[in-house]
């Protein structure tokens, strides 16, 4: 499995500099959001825990058209449906890489940009700690959708339009802890938490299943 | 035995495809399937490498490496990335020996974006080689390749068997594999479905 | 005889062809009669005047969203175990009447708000909740109209409802988290049991009575016309 995933962190590198340009998304939907509301600093602390999840969210969806349809097209994913790793280790590892490549980075450059739009000092540690669990839970169902549309040519509106509503609860429990006027901060932590291990254990296996559909 | 099928029926969706296949796979056997276009190929061959399989669990057979249409090979690694991929996946130590055999020493840093359909085509059989897979499921693996690399595909189906292997080739070119056997699919072409589209029950 | 037998295509064609005319006929008797009674015949409240009769349309489309939701999870279930079509055109049926359900769930509860708290919409827990799960139907039958092979897009959209349904779940419980705004605790629309005043009961039921036959009359309308659909593909296929 460490094969596909180095190989698919190789691929997102090399293709148009993979992880640059989430970042670089995610930095535009932020910067442009004072455009939008205003440059109240009031304003911006209040509205910042929950717009860097929503910046956090659509820079994630970017990517996740990728995960499947590149080997799709190429016979690739056929040739790793014969191989010796099932399909469900196949989706973990897909998942896997697009984290390293999109959620890690989306995590760390959230520090910064939270700066940008006012973060409260408090809320630094909690943005990096639910983004940090919550980020694998993005990954892990955006690779089930990716798995979902891989035959639909253009896909990728379709896999948004299945992707958002299942991302609700995260960035719902997320933005919660982050933003201020929130007195049980762990709670949500805990609950983020469960989603995501939940979401990695059985996801993976409605991914297999959506790909043997698709491979039949 | 490698491979001993009776009576298999392959459909797509609803479609009967072919009906009441019978093949029985030897070691060092070739066996060549003939047929026209659309008679059911792909599908068998499909269906033995296990893509077919409705249960998401099934591991696909350790001993087969398959090979369709499209090549496998990923256009923004160099060869040698693209092999060692697949080496890593099947944790194969005959890497450095593959890559001897079909003479890909010099093409090594090659991006495999810039291969030729020849090159190409040797890259998808370095892979087969590197799977240490007993049995060899290719759907047409020489389209569009010209006479020496036709050459070099039939020499190396050839020594896969002779070692022990085993290999369904599906083609429409003449390989020119003496020791082949042929398997025309076409006598499994369905007369009559038996089992009746479920939805057309009744209507008559 | 087992309930399997009408998994066939055939003979649930035949089932569902006698038991059409009664079931149309029972839901439509139901529902007039509930709503007459509930609009027409019911005081109205001392607190909440007549606006509050809307009830008899809200609660029953809204309990026959989720339920219409259900019914495709099981159905899809059925799908990916048994294979049995008339299952996995079930669910494709009960989708628009879930949306639909839905949209008139979330109508008559703006209808209701208005007079009520003086605002057509609210960020309340159950309200979101609502609008989710529309949103969760959307997509459903966008993956439905986005494949080609309909086994295929039966698998595809089964193992959606699936998650889905997980999802959906996780929503309306972390929506409770979410809405930590207006309404702690309490919800703009109102629990049977808090509600429930004789005089409103019985109408009650028989709405919703009424509103789940005429659920099962309408899939079972459509499910037939996507066994239609399917015999002509079928047809067309042999043909060739």
């Amino acid at each position: 499995m460490w094969s596909i995933i180095l190989r698919d962190i190789k691929l997102a590198i090399r293709s148009g500099g993979g992880f640059s340009l989430t970042l670089a998304f995610f930095l535009i939907v932020i910067m442009i959001v004072p455009f939008g509301v205003g440059a109240n600093l009031d304003l911006l602390s209040r509205i910042a825990p929950g717009l860097l999840w929503i910046g956090a969210l659509l820079s994630c969806l970017l990517s996740l058209d990728r995960i499947f349809q590149l080997d799709w097209e190429d016979g690739t994913l056929e040739a790793l449906a014969t191989s010796p790793i099932p399909l469900s280790g196949i989706a973990i590892a897909k998942a896997t890489a697009h984290w390293i490549t999109t959620g890690l980075p989306i995590t760390l450059a959230s520090l910064p940009l939270g700066y940008l739009l006012n973060l409260n000092y408090e809320a630094y540690f909690w943005l990096f700690t639910t983004l940090a669990i919550g980020t694998p839970t993005l990954s892990f169902i955006g690779t089930f959708g990716a798995a979902i549309t891989v035959g639909i040519r253009r896909g990728g509106l379709l896999l948004s339009l299945l992707v958002l509503p299942l991302y609700i609860p995260t960035l719902m429990l997320g933005a919660q802890c982050v933003s201020k006027g929130t007195n049980n901060p762990l709670e949500l932590l805990a609950l983020i938490s469960a989603i995501s291990l939940m979401c990695i254990a059985l996801l993976p296996f409605a991914s297999a299943i959506a790909l043997r559909a698709n491979l039949k | 035995m490698l491979i001993n099928i009776e009576n298999l029926d392959c459909r797509r969706g609803n479609k009967l495809i072919i009906a009441n296949v019978s093949l029985c796979l030897k070691t060092g056997e070739c066996l060549i399937l003939k047929g026209p276009n659309g008679s059911g190929k792909t599908t068998l061959l499909r269906h033995i490498a296990g893509l077919n399989s409705k249960n998401i669990n099934d591991l696909a057979n350790a001993d087969i490496a398959y090979s369709g249409h499209l090549d496998g090979v990923k256009s923004t690694l160099t060869v040698y990335e693209n092999l060692q991929f697949w080496a890593g996946i099947y944790k194969s130590k005959n890497l450095e020996s593959v890559i001897k055999t079909l003479n890909l020493e010099n093409l090594y840093t090659r991006m495999a974006g810039e291969l030729s359909a020849g090159q190409k085509r040797r890259l998808g059989l370095a892979r087969m080689l590197i799977t240490n897979a007993k049995i060899w499921l290719m759907d047409e693996p020489t389209v569009s390749l010209d006479q020496a690399t036709t050459r070099l595909v039939s020499d190396a189906i050839s020594n896969h068997c002779q070692k022990g292997g085993a290999a369904i080739i599906s083609t429409h070119v003449d390989l020119d594999l003496p020791e082949s056997s042929v398997l025309d699919i076409t006598q499994f072409k369905p007369h009559k479905d038996t089992k009746t589209d479920p939805f057309l029950e009744g209507t008559f | 005889m087992s309930l399997w037998e009408y998994a066939n295509p055939a003979k649930f064609m035949a089932l569902s062809a006698r038991i059409l005319p009664i079931l149309a006929i029972a839901s439509s008797c139901l529902l007039l009669i509930g709503l007459f009674w509930g609009f027409f015949l019911t005081p109205a409240d001392y607190k909440q005047g007549s606006t509050v009769k809307i009830i008899f349309l809200h609660v029953p489309s809204a309990l026959m969203a989720i339920n219409a939701w259900l019914m495709m999870l099981i159905a899809s279930l059925i799908w990916l175990v048994r294979r049995h079509h008339v299952s996995a055109l079930a669910a494709k049926a009960a989708a628009p009447i879930g949306v639909t359900m839905t949209l008139i769930a979330i109508a008559t509860g703006a209808i209701w708000g208005k007079p009520m708290w003086g605002t057509y919409w609210a960020w309340d827990p159950r309200l979101t909740s609502f609008m989710i799960l529309l949103v969760f139907y959307f997509g459903y039958l966008a993956l439905w109209e986005a494949i080609e092979d309909k086994d295929t897009a039966a698998d595809l959209t089964s193992i959606l409802c699936i998650v889905g349904s997980v999802f959906a779940l996780l929503s309306r419980y972390a929506v409770n988290f979410w809405s930590q705004g207006l309404h702690q605790g309490a919800s703009l629309s109102l629990d049977k049991e808090q509600h429930v005043d004789n005089a409103f009961y019985f109408p009650l039921l028989i709405c919703i009575a009424g509103m789940v036959l005429l659920f099962i009359t309408l899939v079972l309308i459509r499910t037939r016309t996507e066994i239609r659909s399917r015999r002509l593909l079928a047809l067309r296929l042999r043909n060739n």
